[in-house]
């Protein structure tokens, strides 16, 4: 049996078609995402298979293409509305996380929202402070919205299909120096269950929890750290809310050391949660505290001189392991 | 356009249900048996009456932080209503919205809204929707003179002609957005202004006349019906009482003759003198409105009275859907 091989953003792609093509009620709109197909390709074709009915090119709006989404997923549609660039959540934010996440809890719980809110997240294209940050945290602040970072073309498709299927409203987050990534994608339809983390390498000496682009450097971090004997175990978290902790405490109280490696600002980020909730679950089986791996606190800056010292790398990460190991056990 | 006797008694019937609702709720909320804010409709009962009686059942509206009048004039269910006011488990949201959340999908009305010219964008998305269901369902948004100052409108607005929606505004002028008199919020008197800059067509309307309200919010949703894009209608009104309540902790921000003038002006008073005036209502079956709607009230106090708040596993329960719609392949 072939197996082929696509990249992440034609796995994205592929996925939005064949949810299309099985829902008359999926659509997509936002900038530029009908007649040119996303300014990251991630609608290429979408408007030639669908026409312009189902595939909409919007203003650039973007509170009205969340509203836009809103208003549909409400009333019976299953949107997907696209923000291109992810801090443009910023200017939607008001429709992200006062309407679209409290609808159904403000509601009643009647309601149903099943909205898909796409974009693509993260640095190093040198497109500086506004074209390149990871704003996750801020949206799993947010109760009653699922925020889905997926880091292989595999689990793009099946992430993807099962966001769309959602009956809740989520934020699918693509990282723009992912897209051309290429990896193994069966051709069918299928789905990757939202809220399930992946252990995308097994070991027995340290943990490295990940999401996004950095779950893919932590494998290569992984390799770095088995030259010297060191074998890694890296979760990919795939969907930060709803958290899958328990994949992660059950590989603590297995590895008694941990790392969470973001690309976001380190202060206030998601992996503040997550060692939050480690050392509250698996406090008695850490044989050091828990490590976190993230940009330094600033804006992210424009030269690719500064930007490749601010974003984390496999060896940033390989430091951050290599800090957690080097704590001595105290002798009781 | 002429309207039958039987629909202008359903008009001031429904302008009577908002009346008394909202003034049982301000004495309620002023007794403290009623919690959170309370942002009251009195003044304005033509425009949500107006309006919603060129509505069907099917179409969409969505709603602004003084959205009880809206939820009435669509068919709400006042019990339900006042129970949610009191956040009880009966009302509209479980008591989990309140005021400024109450809603009910099957009457098409999708939200009071807690964020001015929020509601607005969400309309749209209504509109889209029945656009792409080839659908003659029109959405209407209704908002205020302030939230045409919220940039969420004007993408709304923009994003209606665009894409050429069956979306109808309704814009009710008050004059205050919360207490700042609108003259020193933007240098147009008339939002209506506006909508020439959308490129869709808008008018003027006394909204204190619920047949005039009526006459031009048919023309735009026909217009909307019709697939000829998105119309203005602004409504000229006053709230009765203050922003937020009755009294409004004796904040002092208007003057006492313009209030007065306003009331003057009061849509049910003047609609009665002018039914009795042109002989199409009598003065007994619009006093038997009255008497039938106090009757409901009191149901409606009694219920939400007796009616239990919400247990504590409902705390957590709606947050999300449970169900993925896996089915469609």
């Amino acid at each position: 049996m072939s197996e082929r091989s696509i990249t992440y953003v034609q796995a994205f792609t592929e996925a939005v078609k064949l949810e299309m093509d099985a829902d008359p009620d999926v659509f997509i709109a936002g900038e530029d995402v009908g007649a040119h197909g996303g300014v990251f390709h991630t609608f290429d074709g979408v408007q030639k298979d669908f026409g312009e009915r189902r595939a909409v090119d919007t203003p650039i709006s973007e509170q009205a293409i969340i509203g836009l989404g809103i208003g549909a997923a409400v009333t019976g549609l299953r949107p997907i509305v696209d923000l291109m660039f992810m801090d443009f959540v910023l200017v939607a934010a008001d429709q992200i996380a006062n309407q679209a996440a409290k609808l159904k809890y403000m509601f009643g719980g009647d309601a149903k929202v099943p909205l898909t809110i796409t974009t693509c997240g993260g640095a190093g294209l040198s497109a500086a402070a506004q074209h390149s940050q990871s704003l996750e945290a801020l949206f799993c602040h947010i109760p009653g919205i699922k925020v889905i970072c997926p880091s292989t073309p595999y689990d793009v498709k099946g992430l993807m299909s099962s966001a769309v299927r959602d009956d809740n409203p989520t934020l699918f987050v693509l990282h723009k120096r992912m897209l051309g990534q290429r990896g193994v994608v069966p051709e069918e339809r299928y789905q990757v269950p939202l809220g399930v983390a992946k252990v995308s390498r097994p070991g027995n000496d340290v943990t490295i929890v990940s999401w996004g682009k950095l779950a893919a450097d932590s494998l290569v971090a992984a390799e770095l750290l088995a030259a010297d004997g060191i074998d890694a175990e890296v979760i990919d978290l795939r969907t930060l809310s709803p958290l899958d902790i328990d994949t992660v405490v059950e590989s603590v109280r297995k590895t008694n050391r941990v790392v969470v490696a973001h690309e976001a600002v380190r202060f206030g980020g998601f992996g503040a949660e997550v060692a939050a909730q480690i050392q509250e679950l698996a406090f008695d089986y850490l044989d050091a505290p828990v490590g976190r791996i993230g940009a330094p606190y600033s804006p992210i800056p424009f030269t690719p001189a500064l930007e490749s010292k601010y974003v984390p790398d496999p060896a940033a990460i390989a430091v951050g392991v290599r800090d957690a190991l080097a704590r001595p056990l105290l002798g009781i | 356009m002429d309207l039958s006797r039987e629909q202008l008694l359903a008009m001031h019937r429904s302008m009577v249900r908002i009346r008394l609702f909202e003034e049982a709720a301000g004495t309620l909320m002023e007794q403290g048996k009623m919690p959170g804010f309370l942002h009251l409709y009195v003044g304005q009962e033509a425009v949500a009456v107006g309006v919603c009686e060129a509505l069907r059942i099917d179409d969409y509206i969505t709603s602004t932080h003084r959205g009880h009048g809206h939820l009435v004039a669509k068919g709400g269910d006042l019990s339900r209503m006042m129970a949610e006011l009191m956040g009880k488990a009966t009302g509209y949201c479980g008591g989990k919205g309140g005021s400024m959340h109450i809603n009910d999908l099957s009457l098409g009305m999708l939200g009071a809204n807690g964020i001015v010219g929020a509601g607005v964008p969400i309309a749209v998305g209504a509109g889209f929707r029945n656009k792409y269901r080839g659908s003659d369902q029109v959405a209407v948004a209704f908002f205020g003179d302030a939230s045409t100052n919220i940039g969420a409108f004007h993408e709304a607005a923009n994003m209606a002609c665009a894409l050429h929606l069956p979306v109808v505004f309704i814009c009710e002028h008050n004059r205050y957005g919360e207490y700042t008199p609108t003259d020193r919020a933007m240098v147009i008197a008339d939002v209506v202004d506006r909508a020439a800059g959308y490129g869709m067509p808008g008018v003027i309307v006394d909204g204190m006349d619920v047949v005039a309200v009526h006459e031009a919010t048919v023309q735009a949703v026909d217009r909307a019906r019709r697939g000829e894009g998105p119309s203005l209608v602004e409504a000229k009104t006053y709230r009765f009482y203050n922003h937020h309540g009755i009294q409004n902790l004796g904040l002092k921000y208007r003057p006492d003759d313009e209030v007065l003038a306003w009331k003057a002006r009061d849509p049910i008073f003047t609609f009665e003198d002018r039914s009795v005036e042109a002989g199409t209502l009598t003065k007994d079956e619009m006093e038997a409105n009255w008497a039938d709607v106090r009757a409901d009230i009191e149901r409606a106090i009694a219920f939400a009275d007796e009616s239990p708040f919400p247990t504590e596993d409902q705390l957590l329960a709606g947050v999300f859907s449970e169900s993925v719609s896996g089915a469609a392949s």
